[in-house]
């Protein structure tokens, strides 16, 4: 999935009292900003127990079409959860911007 | 057809309330609004009122379960008084926030310390950055013109509305009311369903998270929606009077036709004040005195336009800002004076804090000062009746 991202609403289209009115609106949103650090999955290392997709609090992690499992960064906060959740070691925290 | 029945002013609020059928009623007893809350629950007992009465542990819990009504779209009531008030301060910001056209009742009562629980106006004005319409009645009639009028304007400007009485002088005083028929009201405050509400049907999430890109819109609106209200105020009133015959303006001007100093007020005081100024009017000294209705949205051109031509005003304060440049109504009053071509000299005082009554001689002293602001310029804040 994409995340899509939006222009920032002016008040007078916000819904009254700040209401969310459409389900699922935190796909809209993305967190890049947020994250000091992302995960780097091995892939030659993961052995695909699905551990790293049931931790992430934010539903980043992904599984593409040849069953692997990677990334979605627009979610990832850079919590590292994953990582300290994976038990083979397969991934790594890697600082933002090195 | 009208009844006309002798019953207090809390009372007067309870019988408002019924006959705008509310849905919820969320009570705490608080000293001096307990009688109207406590009516209510016999009027729910009685069957008289087909309402869910919750009965909570604090006056916190009591504003809270009115947000949470209002959201699905309930028309709900409370009531409280002085600390009651102030418990309920950080959810009377969500209340406006969010939208939630709550009718609350508010008994003016001193805010502790000492532990005092007569009447002046430090429970509201500790209030009014809020958020929410706040009425000022005067009388047990109008206490019950103005419950009413709060349903309609608070539904249609989706704001919270507080309705302020003075405590004991207005809740415990048996006056005649003059109570229209139930239908009547019912007709103009009939229930329809509010829209953005909260409801099974459909994804609607509240009282979300409004980070730094989101919380000065969300904030905005309810800034816009209180300054949209002046007109709806007026329009509501004029409906009410078309069908009940009682009209009341924002403020009420007494005597200020040809005066040279005014007094400015709001609630009980008012009757005692136009008493004196009758009095002195008879001994040729032209005063006279100015009664706000309406304190939030404050009314701004109405107050300029009553004291135009008038030299002195003096603003009546029954609660205090210590350490401030003024005390709340002083401060309100020189802002919407402030950049008249020709404004008056405002002088200010301090009366009937705690229940200490204003008496005649009282009102005497702040005409006079009034009138010598007049000639000589206003002097520091006057602490009427202050033992040294």
């Amino acid at each position: 999935m994409k995340c899509v991202k939006t222009t920032l609403k002016g008040w007078r289209e916000i819904p009254e009292g700040g209401a969310i009115t459409e389900p699922g609106s935190s796909v809209n949103f993305d967190v890049t900003a947020w994250r000091t650090s992302s995960p780097v999955i091995d892939q030659e290392k993961c052995t695909k127990c699905g551990m790293c997709f049931l931790y992430c609090p934010d539903s980043a992690i992904e599984i593409d079409e040849t069953g692997n499992y990677r990334v979605n960064i627009s979610y990832c906060k850079g919590c590292g959860i994953c990582a300290k959740g994976c038990a083979p070691k397969a991934i790594t925290m890697v600082k933002e911007g090195h | 057809m009208v009844r006309r029945i002798g019953i207090s002013g809390n009372y007067a609020v309870a019988y408002a309330v019924k006959m705008a059928d509310v849905d919820m009623i969320a009570a705490y007893p608080i000293t001096p609004q307990t009688t109207i809350v406590e009516k209510l629950s016999e009027f729910v007992a009685n069957g008289e009122l087909d309402a869910s009465y919750m009965n909570v542990e604090s006056e916190h819990s009591a504003i809270s379960a009115c947000v949470g009504a209002s959201l699905t779209g309930a028309r709900v009531f409370t009531a409280t008084s002085s600390q009651g008030l102030a418990l309920m301060h950080e959810i009377l910001f969500m209340a406006s926030a969010l939208r939630t056209p709550i009718v609350m009742a508010n008994v003016n009562r001193a805010l502790s310390a000492p532990l005092n629980i007569w009447n002046d106006h430090s429970d509201a004005m500790a209030q009014r950055d809020a958020g929410w319409i706040q009425l000022w009645v005067r009388s047990a009639q109008e206490a019950f013109d103005a419950t009413v009028e709060s349903f309609k304007i608070a539904e249609e400007t989706r704001l919270p509305v507080m309705v302020n009485m003075d405590g004991f002088i207005v809740s415990h005083m048996y006056e005649p009311v003059e109570l229209p028929d139930e239908e009547e009201i019912r007709k103009f405050i009939p229930s329809r369903p509010l829209e953005n509400r909260v409801s099974t049907k459909r994804a609607h999430a509240v009282g979300v998270v409004g980070p730094p890109e989101y919380y000065y819109e969300m904030k905005y609106q309810a800034i816009d929606a209180i300054e949209e209200s002046r007109p709806k105020i007026k329009e509501i009133d004029n409906e009410f009077n078309s069908r009940f015959g009682k009209s009341y303006s924002e403020i009420d001007a007494y005597g200020i036709e040809e005066a040279d100093a005014a007094l400015i007020l709001m609630g009980s005081i008012f009757g005692s004040a136009k008493e004196v100024a009758n009095a002195l009017r008879r001994d040729g000294k032209n005063v006279g005195v100015i009664s706000l209705r309406v304190f939030r949205p404050f009314p701004v051109q109405e107050l300029r336009r009553a004291i135009e031509g008038i030299r002195a005003v003096g603003v009546v304060d029954r609660a205090t800002s210590p350490g401030g440049s003024g005390n709340p109504l002083y401060n309100e009053v020189a802002t919407a004076l402030y950049d008249m071509p020709e404004r008056p000299v405002i002088q200010g005082f301090v009366a009937g804090l705690g229940g200490r009554d204003i008496r005649e001689d009282d009102f005497r002293l702040m005409y006079d000062a009034t009138q010598k602001a007049a000639r000589e310029g206003a002097g520091r804040c006057i602490y009427v009746g202050l033992r040294e």
